[in-house]
């Protein structure tokens, strides 16, 4: 349960109170599957979990994205270059893409939901011939909240990912779609008989999305979600992540939809 | 029956001295403030001697036995737990230093003998050994792997106990070190000891003790067998996992809010319950960093907070979190059930709420069965 | 004439109901294009028409004194587009622009009231079409005013 004190390789700031920081791995060894997380522990501040949004093919930094919400993210994301940060993990469940082979995948987003998916993204696209049609579908508040704007227009160029994006509230200048992240679905065209779907953002964004899913054919075992709680450990001992029977931040985050099952969208669970 | 030795009083004494020659920190029953607490020890004059605890829900009293029984009482409103996951340990401490920062080894804790465990607390110890050792958690299992464990079977279940519906006692058969039963009869005041390890065996073969008569065992062991027959509650355990996780809409749940205070007492006394906070602390200058254990409770609003507020705002969702977890989703997580049937929350709770009792009511009134209605909706005409 | 037929026939929208009820509901359309940048309808102006679009993308807005015209919602490929010719006083409530070239099916709304007055079955299958898609959107209208995405602190 230490915390292992890495370098900061960068820092980047993507919108007003997000930030992206590279930091060195803790070890040699180093990797992660995409979906995982780290506990980052602010010396003396203290440690919260955050979603690496890098490149799982890249061992030579840990990208992760704060978004600052509070104390620790905020001495977190204060921290430059040369300093250290506390590293425990990876930890967590991923976005298992073995068994997306051959299907067409769905990666869709809401809000800072991007920053988790990022890795699965580049991980699909870094094995592009072993899947059909890839299709990232991404919602955001406003043109001017889109997180990892220039790296969308950069998918955007490519010819073998479908970008489609909308947001909740346009601007004078957004001549893009405007409205919930749902009204994409109908955009795309996918076999709902045997696509994937991974899907994270606000836990309402979440549900709607799985109905709006099933009744384009997506079954529970081919829904995949990243479930969030109060997360303090990462290790199944603190207690506060439980989400019915399961502990979040080793049974989860990234959980299907039929391993969870209806319990785990109860009121209040 | 094991191989059990007879001593009286002043082997008790005699067997609490070898434990401290032994480097270990006695810790057992003591009276403070009319309740009995756990706390060090070194002779049997700081145990509750000839007294008797007075348990039902919501009421905890002590009074006179009139006769001068080590154990005449079950338990109090704490657990060993206090002693292997202590709250406000120090389980991390860091120095700045010119590569960020560096651990400082933690000091070698106390070795402690657990003196005067009833059988639902060596049972607990085992369910928190299932939890801790998974977490591969270093501040308990430093703890627990040093301590020792003097327990003493029950003969005089108090009203709240329910050990018996869980399988935890009222005879320990496992996880000790040594076992006492107390026996007064008329004059004699003996305690059974039986060892249950090759560390216990080598304690009581320091003390001055004789063979154990037959008619001994068979008393002692037909008192213990007596007092499964006397448990004030009872919980139905059959079937109950699925009862509850197919019950988690019911309109019950929002009832027993009512009465809840999320008071957190239940968690607090609970030799099970292991849900624990993080605090932080840094030194004025800057260069020392700690960070401590605390415990903390499902009960609390800021317990489930994630960005946007609580997951869990009204106490019907809270409380139903932890009874689900203690008996149902423990199942689920660690392959046993997460009660160990001592009553604590029962005498502990303020407004008495009892967990044998809920557990009931929902199975009453489940959902697949009942046809459900909230206590407001009334059909027209009524 | 029966162009606008197999269009109307081939609409997921009307997916399920007769050929005949199809064909009467096709009498009272005909095929229609949009320029990028053109107006479909305005705000206030007379609400006879409803259109369903092909191709292409169409945005609702609202004219507010504070931040001029608002763009609340986009609909396209499979979308109806206009309620208030259901409805009097016949107005629309908001402005359609066309965000990019549209083809759409346009449909005259009093005649297909009237051919709902005659044949009621067909009307009920048109209601209840209709309202499918009002519910459906008003869910993702709800979740549009929750401004999840916010940080809360």
């Amino acid at each position: 349960m230490s915390p292992v004190p890495c370098r900061i390789l960068s820092v980047k700031q993507e919108l007003q109170d997000t930030y992206t920081l590279e930091i060195e791995p803790p070890r040699d060894d180093w990797s992660f599957l995409p979906g995982q997380y780290t506990m980052l522990y602010a010396f003396g501040i203290g440690e919260v979990p955050i979603s690496i949004s890098g490149d799982p093919s890249d061992p030579t930094k840990i990208v992760q994205t704060i978004r600052a919400v509070g104390a620790v993210t905020d001495a977190l994301v204060g921290l430059k270059q040369g300093d250290f940060v506390g590293v425990r993990g990876p930890f967590g469940t991923d976005w298992d893409t073995s068994v997306a082979e051959g299907r067409d995948v769905l990666i869709i987003a809401g809000g800072v939901g991007l920053a988790p998916l990022r890795p699965v993204v580049f991980d699909v696209l870094n094995h592009r011939d072993r899947y059909a049609n890839v299709t990232l579908m991404y919602g955001s508040r406003s043109p001017g909240e889109l997180l990892f704007a220039s790296q969308i227009s950069e998918w955007r160029g490519r010819f073998d990912l479908e970008v489609l994006v909308t947001v909740d509230h346009g601007d004078d200048a957004w001549r893009g779609p405007v409205g919930v992240v749902t009204s994409l679905i109908g955009r795309s065209s996918f076999d709902g008989e045997t696509a994937l779907a991974y899907v994270c953002g606000p836990e309402v964004m979440m549900r709607f999305t799985i109905q709006a899913l099933e009744r384009k054919g997506l079954t529970n075992d081919r829904l995949y979600v990243s479930m969030e709680r109060n997360m303090k450990c990462g290790i199944g001992l603190c207690g506060h992540c439980q989400l019915e029977r399961f502990f979040v931040c080793k049974d989860g985050p990234v959980m299907t939809c039929a391993q969870m099952a209806e319990s785990c969208w109860i009121r209040e669970v | 029956m094991k191989e059990s030795r007879v001593i009286d009083r002043e082997g008790v004494d005699a067997l609490i001295q070898v434990l401290i020659d032994r480097g270990y920190e006695v810790v057992g029953p003591t009276v403070r403030g009319q309740t009995i607490l756990y706390d060090s020890i070194t002779s049997t004059e700081d145990l509750p001697v000839g007294l008797r605890d007075r348990q039902e829900a919501g009421t905890y009293r002590l009074e006179e036995r009139g006769d001068g029984a080590l154990f005449g009482y079950v338990v109090g409103p704490q657990s060993f737990r206090r002693f292997t996951t202590p709250p406000g340990a120090v389980f991390w401490k860091g120095v700045r230093s010119n590569d960020g920062f560096e651990t400082v080894e933690p000091e070698e804790p106390p070795k402690y003998a657990f003196f005067g465990a009833r059988p639902c607390e060596v049972a607990a110890l085992k369910i928190q050994d299932d939890v801790y050792f998974t977490a591969g958690d270093s501040l308990y299992t430093e703890r627990r792997n040093r301590s020792f464990t003097v327990a003493v079977n029950c003969t005089e279940p108090a009203p709240t106990c329910f050990c018996d519906s869980l399988g935890t006692g009222p005879g320990v058969s496992e996880g000790y070190d040594i076992a006492l039963t107390e026996v007064i009869d008329g004059d004699r005041h003996i305690f059974l000891a039986e060892a249950g390890s090759a560390e216990g065996s080598d304690v009581l073969s320091r003390l001055t003790d004789r063979e154990a008569l037959d008619e001994e065992l068979v008393n002692a062991h037909r008192m213990v067998v007596r007092a499964a027959d006397h448990m004030g509650r009872y919980l139905d355990t059959d079937g109950l996992k699925e009862v509850l996780q197919s019950n988690l809409e019911n309109p019950y749940w929002d009832e027993i809010a009512k009465r809840c205070l999320s008071c957190t007492n239940c968690t607090l006394v609970c030799p099970t319950c292991f849900c624990s906070s993080i605090e932080d602390h840094l030194s004025l200058d800057g260069l020392e960093a700690e960070r401590i254990r605390t415990w903390d409770s499902c009960f609390t609003l800021e317990f489930s907070y994630v960005n946007g507020g609580p997951v869990r705002p009204s106490t019907g969702p809270r409380y139903r979190q932890w009874l689900n977890h203690k008996l149902a989703s423990w199942q689920d997580q660690f392959g046993s059930i997460g009660c160990v049937g001592c009553g604590r929350c029962i005498t502990w709770c303020p407004v008495g709420i009892d967990i044998t009792k809920e557990a009931a009511v929902i199975r009453e009134r489940d959902v697949r069965r009942v046809a459900v209605g909230t206590p407001s909706v009334r059909e027209a005409g009524e | 004439m029966s162009e606008v037929f197999d269009v109307v026939r081939d609409q997921p929208f009307f997916a399920g109901m007769t050929e005949e009820q199809i064909r009467a509901v096709a009498e009272t359309a005909r095929l229609v294009s949009f320029d990028e940048g053109g107006v479909i309808f305005v705000e206030g102006g007379p609400a006879r028409r409803a259109y369903l679009i092909l191709d292409g993308d169409v945005a609702l807005s609202l004219r507010t004194q504070e931040h001029g015209a608002k763009t609340i919602q986009t609909l396209h490929r499979g979308d109806f587009v206009g309620w208030s010719w259901m409805y009097p006083p016949y107005r629309w409530s908001f402005d359609a622009n066309v965000q990019s070239e549209v083809t759409a099916v346009q449909f005259d709304g009093p005649q297909l009231k009237k051919i709902s007055l005659a044949d009621p079955e067909l009307g009920y299958e048109l209601l209840k079409r209709f309202t499918e898609v009002i519910v459906t959107r008003m869910q993702a209208l709800r979740i549009q005013l929750l401004d999840v995405y916010s940080t809360f602190r």
